[in-house]
């Protein structure tokens, strides 16, 4: 006889695998088709084509097998490590990249409960009642595995990237994480599930509708933190030839890669939560019993929201020149910084108000 | 210009707030890529497309025959005096007797290789030809696998049928 508890227990597991398994392969099948829609897109805003070959026989098929031909071709290629790397950070540092970006998806909601077997499943890895806070403490790892690979490689470019990543990201966790505290102000709690329900029904119950400040001051942190195109520094290739991954080659260059689109995935995927009320659909009520529909449901509309920023990452990438070093640093410091603590001060004043004069905020 | 008020030549004019927040102009320079991401790609795909490319294209080279088929060539070796890439190689030599119908003179190239992999498409054989025996044409897709087969000898270059000078496309 088993004991219930145990078969309570074993059940948890098993539903807690099979949403992990799940979410892990939807992410990594979006991450893999924005690299195809990158270039994709990169193509169409220059009057291109993009990538179109990549077809079932005959079929071109849009390309939809590059990525699948990409990593084929990724893993044929001869794996370099130079002979004076530091062999064990070398190899460490992109798995790292990818492993810090990946974990982001423990704590996002993906979608809403759904109930199967008279049991409630979340569509979401480990709902934290400190979701922010986790996100913001493992996104700010990658920084490690960037740092890493720009020193173990023994090469001063892919060194002076590593550092310029360091100082980037470092001054720009600081815009991010101001940015949230408004945030958390407003919705008194650092839970996602708690925050994306709070922004359930009419559109402008979202978050950027009340923190259209904080949303550009995170939005153009996420940009820094994910080192995309306008703060694309580690990587400016006509400084620094390739930055942090000018001595990868073969899969290790492909997991930085992955790495870099698997945290603007998540980036995107996050900034839908926090600001574009998640999974929620506007004027719809959360039904008290939501069935499987309800979850696949709630899932899409998550990742249409997540869709059209990563849509917004490449559009923003292929319009705007790099900064300047020093620009990029005196826009964090003295600009965003100024910017995010205000934003702080004024959202704590406008609730106190609020709540002086009984309006609900 | 004694009333100028510009202080600094490489500055015009101080920016305003709104300059300065390069929100504006973002925005217009992601309202220009956007109309770009919905306009028809330029792009010709090329093995299915082709470029049409203008008669006069300086392409692979042909030696003509006359409208009775004979061979132009006269073996003068014009060409390869003026070709600046010396990719033309001519041996001349005297038409046999049994063969006399197949030549308009006496006087023939018994061999005329062109270098594809030397020759820069100028065209300048084609005007130093003083028989319109050779010329260049629109032809432009040749692959070969090695050096010596893109060297084209005589077989490979003449035409096979008469007809008029100028190469019809």
């Amino acid at each position: 006889m088993l004991d219930l508890s145990i078969v309570m227990s074993m059940a948890f597991l098993v539903e807690k695998s099979i949403v992990t398994v799940f979410i892990f392969i939807v992410v990594l099948a979006v991450v893999a088709y924005a690299t195809l829609g990158e270039r994709k897109i990169a193509g169409y805003l220059q009057d291109r084509h993009g990538p179109n070959r990549a077809g079932i026989g005959k079929h071109k098929l849009w390309g939809i097998l590059q990525p699948i031909a990409d990593g084929t071709k990724f893993f044929m290629k001869e794996d370099i490590i130079p002979d004076k790397a530091n062999k064990i950070l070398f190899v460490l540092a992109p798995t790292f990249t990818f492993c810090a970006a990946g974990f982001i998806m423990a704590a996002i909601p993906f979608g809403d409960r759904i109930t199967i077997f008279g049991r409630e499943v979340l569509l979401q890895i480990a709902d934290i009642n400190l979701g922010i806070l986790y996100i913001l403490a493992i996104g700010s790892l990658g920084v490690y595995g960037i740092a890493m690979g720009g020193w173990a490689s023994n090469n001063k470019y892919s060194l002076m990237g590593g550092l310029r990543t360091v100082s980037q990201m470092i001054s720009y966790e600081i815009v991010m994480g101001l940015a949230l505290v408004a945030l958390m102000i407003d919705h008194g709690t650092p839970a996602l599930r708690q925050i994306v329900i709070q922004q359930s029904g009419p559109i402008w119950h979202w978050s950027v509708f009340s923190h259209p400040l904080g949303f550009l001051l995170f939005y153009i942190s996420v940009f820094a933190e994910c080192s995309r195109m306008p703060f694309d520094l580690p990587e400016a290739e006509n400084e620094l030839v390739a930055g942090y991954h000018t001595e990868y080659s073969s899969m290790k260059f492909g997991l930085f890669q992955f790495g870099e689109y698997t945290h603007m995935t998540l980036a995107s995927c996050f900034i839908a939560t926090l600001y574009f009320g998640g999974w929620t659909i506007p004027w719809v009520a959360v039904p008290e019993n939501p069935g499987l529909i309800w979850g696949i449901i709630s899932f899409g509309v998550l990742w249409i929201k997540a869709l059209f920023f990563l849509f917004v990452f490449m559009w923003v990438r292929w319009t705007l020149p790099r900064f300047r070093y020093d620009q990029l640093l005196y826009l964090g410091w003295k600009k965003l910084i100024p910017l995010a603590i205000f934003n702080i001060f004024l959202t704590a004043g406008l609730i106190l108000l609020f709540q002086k004069f009984g309006i609900a905020g | 210009m004694s009333d100028t008020k510009v202080k600094d030549p490489f500055r015009k004019y101080d920016l305003s707030f709104s300059e300065r927040l390069y929100i504006p102009a973002i925005m217009k320079g992601m309202a220009v890529t956007l109309t770009h991401f919905f306009q028809k790609p330029v792009t010709i795909q090329y093995p299915e497309q082709k470029l049409e490319v203008s008669h006069r294209w300086r392409g692979r080279h042909v030696l003509k025959r006359d409208e009775f088929g004979r061979e132009r060539c006269v073996g003068c070796q014009m060409c390869e005096l003026a070709c600046p890439a010396d990719a033309i190689t001519i041996q001349a030599g005297e038409v046999p007797p049994e063969n006399r119908h197949l030549h308009t003179t006496e006087r023939y190239s018994v061999t005329y290789e062109i270098d594809l992999l030397r020759c820069i498409f100028c065209g300048l054989c084609e005007e130093a030809c003083p028989e319109a025996a050779i010329f260049l044409t629109p032809f432009y897709e040749f692959i070969g696998e090695s050096r010596e087969s893109l060297i084209w000898d005589k077989e490979k270059l003449t035409d096979k049928e008469g007809g008029p000078i100028f190469y019809k496309d």
